[in-house]
């Protein structure tokens, strides 16, 4: 058994460091079970970040040991662990889901590394649980769906029914259209999370409720499931539907294959957007349509983001990792090209930046994506920075 | 059970030293992530010898064991939730939940057998489950983080230290093989084998086989509870995912990959099984297309698990 | 108004029945002639899902795609038995589960790299979309009531298959005395891999049936599975119609739950409390069914007649 042992770690260490960079970023994100089709999006994109600077980081090489978080919270703190004790990153980025971050950030945060997200923002770590060594360089949970609260009050939709799955992020999603909607919520149902797929109850309440505006949130494969029963139900012409984070270019090409035509023209809001006007985005963009032949979502613009977000930093303090207060108020100032354009890092270490209005369309090829409006909240900070009391 | 030495022997052994030996072959290899595994792995053997207790000596297969785990590990994360954090009053708390709860599923699902007992704890363990991913509160899905481990108020059991939390549950570890082979060897251990081979036999001789088979699905009960307890304090986090039927699932998986109605066949297959898991996805994300197949070897030529499979007599049949 | 509602909810718990009793058929078959605990039948509502789907999208026609999947799926039932499963008739539950849990996680990594993590989804056929009026004012999707009226074919056809057909009598022969069909001079394993080749083809018919709705996802026959054992638990092991009962009854029990129960508790409890407390106990309303019904008649609904059957 012994043998066995010693011979399994210094197997295991064989395969996971082919070469001694100077510099290693742990990355955990889902690579296993059906929400795998997210991390292999942020997986792509850093790779392709990787490729854009050449490998490296100032004077440093870089590499990228990835994690699999299996979709579960306990499983994402276990890899957290893995990376930080036996692989021994500097730093760790990446965390899909809200559970996994929560679990996972004490680990990273008490060995005194530096932890970055690249999508999950969860209100405990924007408010009283921050921390000096976390960044978030996506969004905070509410933004988004506040955002879209106030793009339902532009469209003058007087009443809303809601539909979202009964977990943390989808509890989040619900209270931050709530705390804007000026309307009236004439009906909510919070479904098992993530097994129901099949929402003819919830359906037949909207119908018989019948309200000007459905919200619905669901991320990843079930999406399209939902919007597909939502035509099947005969509702997508009569009631406008509202998401967020529900059609991206994950979804929307399994919508296109499914023909539900119906989407087309259907409304959400964002921070990001794959024809948003900058030259960082356009050069992304492109690079990673040629490199993958599919558009990013905004899960590969975070993490293609989070690379550059840590370059800044590592050029900051000349390539000496271990100087953590030098890489943290680099970080600070978040002086990179972002594919977001403009923002800056808020006090909680959650970016302040413009929400957009996005609409599904046809692009000239013939593939569907979104396409960039208005803005919707500018400089948006999220409503937890106050309770933020930085001591670390 | 005392029969001569066999290879099981030898391994249990082994196995036992080995965990005795980890932290300082750990940092003298250094590999510290491996004090980790195998702190973790303790405690699923803890589970996992409390099901053992009803499902191998008695016959009752629990497919919701791993309530238990959740009821223990949330009676430290809701307690410490509110500031206390007194190891003397979670740790009573987390054991007298689970013996209530264990107590109250206990009468109701003993009055079935086989299958529908299977079913019946899985429903139980299910609703408990649907509670907890309700607890808005305590963080619903999403679970609690431990800020405070369990404080012992003394200076010597300080399980912020890592090597004491190590000890700690490893010393609880050889408590409950030490109990369960106590119990097994006992009058009531006897019982409690006969009313699985035979409860009709052993009732017409005037023995109440249903409270002495209760009374085990209590001690499992607690038992694991304990595991719980242990648990939350190890990751610092509790959520409804410990007692999902996953994990009820991996639960008996681990059991009977080590052998079931053996002493040390619950540690054995928890090691198996977590250090397979460990290896195997190290080396590719595609694991579960060896680890599938492993186990069905494991059925087919390893009768008794892998304690059958080093001659251990008490293995099955 | 609310009759509408009341009536359209009735026929979604009937839809959501139909699927679990096709799981649930081949399921109580397979574990009351056969004595066999198969984790591995969700397996098959998935793989189901994914051949016909990709048949579906080969043949351009989801009927075809139907069609063409019967064959294959009885032939993927026949090959599992008797490559994996027939060796494990006589060993215990606890190493049956040990198996076919094995071979879920072979099916499913198995399926991921055949197919991809995103999944597959099939397209309805424009005949089949849209909704139907039913008259008096309650209007359906007109595939959820395609989906009613195949389920009942099949139970139809199921119900004569067993109690009309000298297969169906051995079939019930094996269900109530394995060792006297034996005797009766039955050949026992041509009878075995006949039961799991059509529980297989009536797990994968569900699975096919609905994908246009859910989309195939892996893993997605593992809930199913769960649920499809609390219906032959309620119904009674081995009892073809009582899986049937069974699974009506708990597709719409689920159903009512998640559509009223919300309503019902704001009669008790405070808004902020109803909402809280709708989901989580409309998600337990299935498994206090079973617990109820398990604690007042331990063997099911429709226990099979002998005793021998049951484990």
């Amino acid at each position: 058994m012994l043998k066995k042992i010693v011979a399994a770690a210094a197997l295991t260490a064989a395969v996971s460091s082919p070469a001694s960079a100077d510099i290693k970023i742990g990355f955990v994100t889902t690579l296993t079970t059906p929400a795998a089709v997210v991390g292999r999006d942020m997986r792509d994109a850093v790779e392709l970040a990787l490729e854009h600077i050449g490998g490296r980081m100032g004077p440093e090489a870089v590499e990228v040991v990835y994690g699999d978080d299996e979709f579960n919270a306990q499983k994402g703190k276990q890899a957290t662990e893995r990376l930080l004790l036996r692989d021994d990153v500097d730093l760790v980025a990446g965390y899909i889901w809200s559970n996994v971050l929560l679990a996972s950030a004490p680990v990273v945060l008490s060995a005194g590394k530096l932890l970055i997200s690249a999508n999950a923002g969860p209100a405990p770590l924007a408010g009283r649980r921050c921390h000096e060594n976390f960044f978030n360089i996506s969004w905070q949970n509410d933004q988004t769906p506040m955002a879209l609260g106030e793009l339902l009050n532009r469209e003058a939709i007087r009443s809303l029914y809601i539909v979202a799955p009964n977990y943390v992020a989808g509890q989040n999603m619900v209270a931050g259209v709530e705390r804007v909607f000026a309307g009236e919520v004439v009906g909510k149902d919070m479904t098992v999370w993530p097994s129901q797929r099949d929402w003819s109850a919830e359906l037949s309440k909207i119908k018989a409720a019948g309200p000007e505006g459905v919200f619905m949130f669901y991320p990843g494969p079930a999406g399209p499931a939902f919007v597909k029963q939502y035509e099947q139900a005969g509702l997508i012409d009569a009631i406008p539907l509202f998401s967020v984070y529900t059609f991206d270019s994950i979804s929307l090409p399994l919508f296109q294959e499914a023909g539900i035509d119906a989407v087309l023209g259907s409304k959400m809001t964002q921070f990001w957007a794959p024809d948003l006007r900058n030259d960082q985005n356009q050069k992304f963009v492109a690079a990673f349509r040629k490199k993958y032949g599919r558009y990013p979502s905004f899960y590969a613009a975070q993490s293609y983001d989070s690379m550059f977000f840590i370059k800044s930093a590592v050029e900051a303090v000349g390539g000496d990792v271990q100087d953590v207060d030098g890489m943290r108020s680099a970080l600070r100032k978040a002086e990179f090209p972002s594919v977001r354009g403009q923002f800056r890092m808020g006090s909680n270490h959650f970016p302040v930046q413009n929400f957009y209005e996005r609409t599904v369309v046809e692009d000239a090829d013939g593939n569907w994506t979104t396409s960039v409006g208005p803005v919707v909240l500018e400089d948006h900070q999220d409503p937890y920075a106050s309770q933020c009391e930085m001591g670390g | 059970m005392r029969s001569q030495l066999t290879p099981a022997h030898a391994v249990s052994a082994l196995l036992i030293s080995l965990c005795a030996a980890v932290p300082y072959l750990a940092s003298a290899l250094d590999e510290p992530f491996y004090v980790i595994v195998f702190a973790r792995i303790m405690v699923w053997a803890i589970a996992a010898i409390s099901l053992n207790l009803i499902m191998g000596f008695g016959g009752m297969i629990s497919f919701g064991h791993a309530v238990y785990l959740g009821i223990g590990g949330y009676a430290v994360g809701i307690l410490a939730f509110h500031d206390i954090t007194s190891a003397w009053i979670q740790l009573p708390v987390a054991m007298g939940l689970c013996a209530v709860v264990a107590l109250v599923f206990g009468v109701i699902c003993l009055r079935t057998r086989g299958i529908y007992f299977i079913m019946i704890t899985l429903a139980l363990a299910q609703m408990v489950f649907f509670l907890s991913v309700s607890a808005e509160r305590y963080g619903s899905d999403d679970g609690l983080n431990i800020l405070w481990r369990s404080e012992f108020g003394s200076g010597i059991i300080d399980l912020e230290d890592g090597a004491v939390m190590y000890y700690t549950i490893f010393a609880a570890l050889l408590g409950c093989l030490l109990l369960q082979w106590r119990i097994v060897v006992s009058r009531f251990g006897m019982v409690l084998r006969a009313s699985q081979s035979n409860d009709t036999r052993v009732q017409a001789v005037g023995i109440p086989t249903y409270r002495y088979r209760l009374a085990a699905f209590v001690i499992a009960g607690v038992m694991c509870g304990l595991a719980g307890f242990l648990q939350a304090n190890l990751e610092r986090f509790v959520s409804p995912d410990m007692m999902n039927w996953h994990r009820s699932g991996e639960l008996i998986l681990m059991t009977v990959l080590g052998g079931t109605a053996t002493l040390f066949g619950p540690l054995v297959g928890a090691v198996v099984f977590l250090l397979l898991s460990e290896i195997l996805s190290t080396i590719t994300i595609h694991w579960h297309l060896v680890f599938g197949p492993f186990l069905i070897l494991v059925v087919l030529f390893a009768r008794g698990g892998v304690m059958g499979l080093l001659g251990s007599r008490a293995a099955r049949d | 108004m609310d009759y509408v509602l009341l009536i359209e909810q009735l026929l979604n718990g009937f839809q959501l029945g139909i699927i679990l009793f096709l799981m649930a058929a081949g399921l109580t078959l397979v574990f009351g002639i056969m004595d066999l605990v198969n984790l591995a039948h969700g397996s098959l509502f998935m793989i189901g899902a994914f051949v016909g789907g990709t048949l579906t999208l080969a043949t351009g026609s989801l009927m075809l795609g139907a069609v063409l999947m019967v064959p294959a799926m009885f032939a993927i039932g026949v090959l599992v038995e008797t490559i994996a499963l027939r060796t494990l008739y006589r060993r215990s539950h606890l190493d049956q589960v040990l198996a076919t849990f094995g071979l879920i996680l072979f099916f499913n990594e198995a399926t991921r790299l055949i197919w991809g993590p995103e999944g597959l989804a099939v397209p309805l056929p424009d005949f089949l979309e849209g909704t139907v009026a039913l008259g008096a004012g309650i209007t359906y999707p007109l595939y959820r009531v395609v989906i009613i009226v195949i389920g009942i074919l099949v139970a139809l056809g199921l119900y004569l298959l067993v109690a009309r057909t000298r297969f169906g009598m051995l079939v019930r022969a094996g269900a109530s005395n394995r060792v006297m069909a034996g005797a009766l001079g039955v050949n026992i394993p041509v009878l075995f891999s006949l039961v799991f080749g059509i529980g297989a083809v009536l797990a994968g018919l569900a699975g096919l049936i609905i994908t246009p709705i859910t989309q195939a996802a892996i893993g997605m026959g593992e809930d199913v599975l769960i649920l499809a054992f609390v219906v032959i638990v309620i119904g009674g092991i081995g009892s073809v119609r009582g899986a049937f009962v069974a699974a009506l009854l708990t597709g719409i029990i689920d159903t009512m739950g998640r559509s009223f129960l919300d309503v019902i508790l704001l009669l008790f409890l405070s808004p902020n409390a109803a909402e809280s407390a709708g989901p989580a106990l409309s998600s337990m309303l299935i498994y206090i069914l079973m617990a109820g019904i398990l604690f007042f008649r331990p063997q099911g609904l429709f226990p099979p007649r002998s005793a021998t059957a049951a484990p």
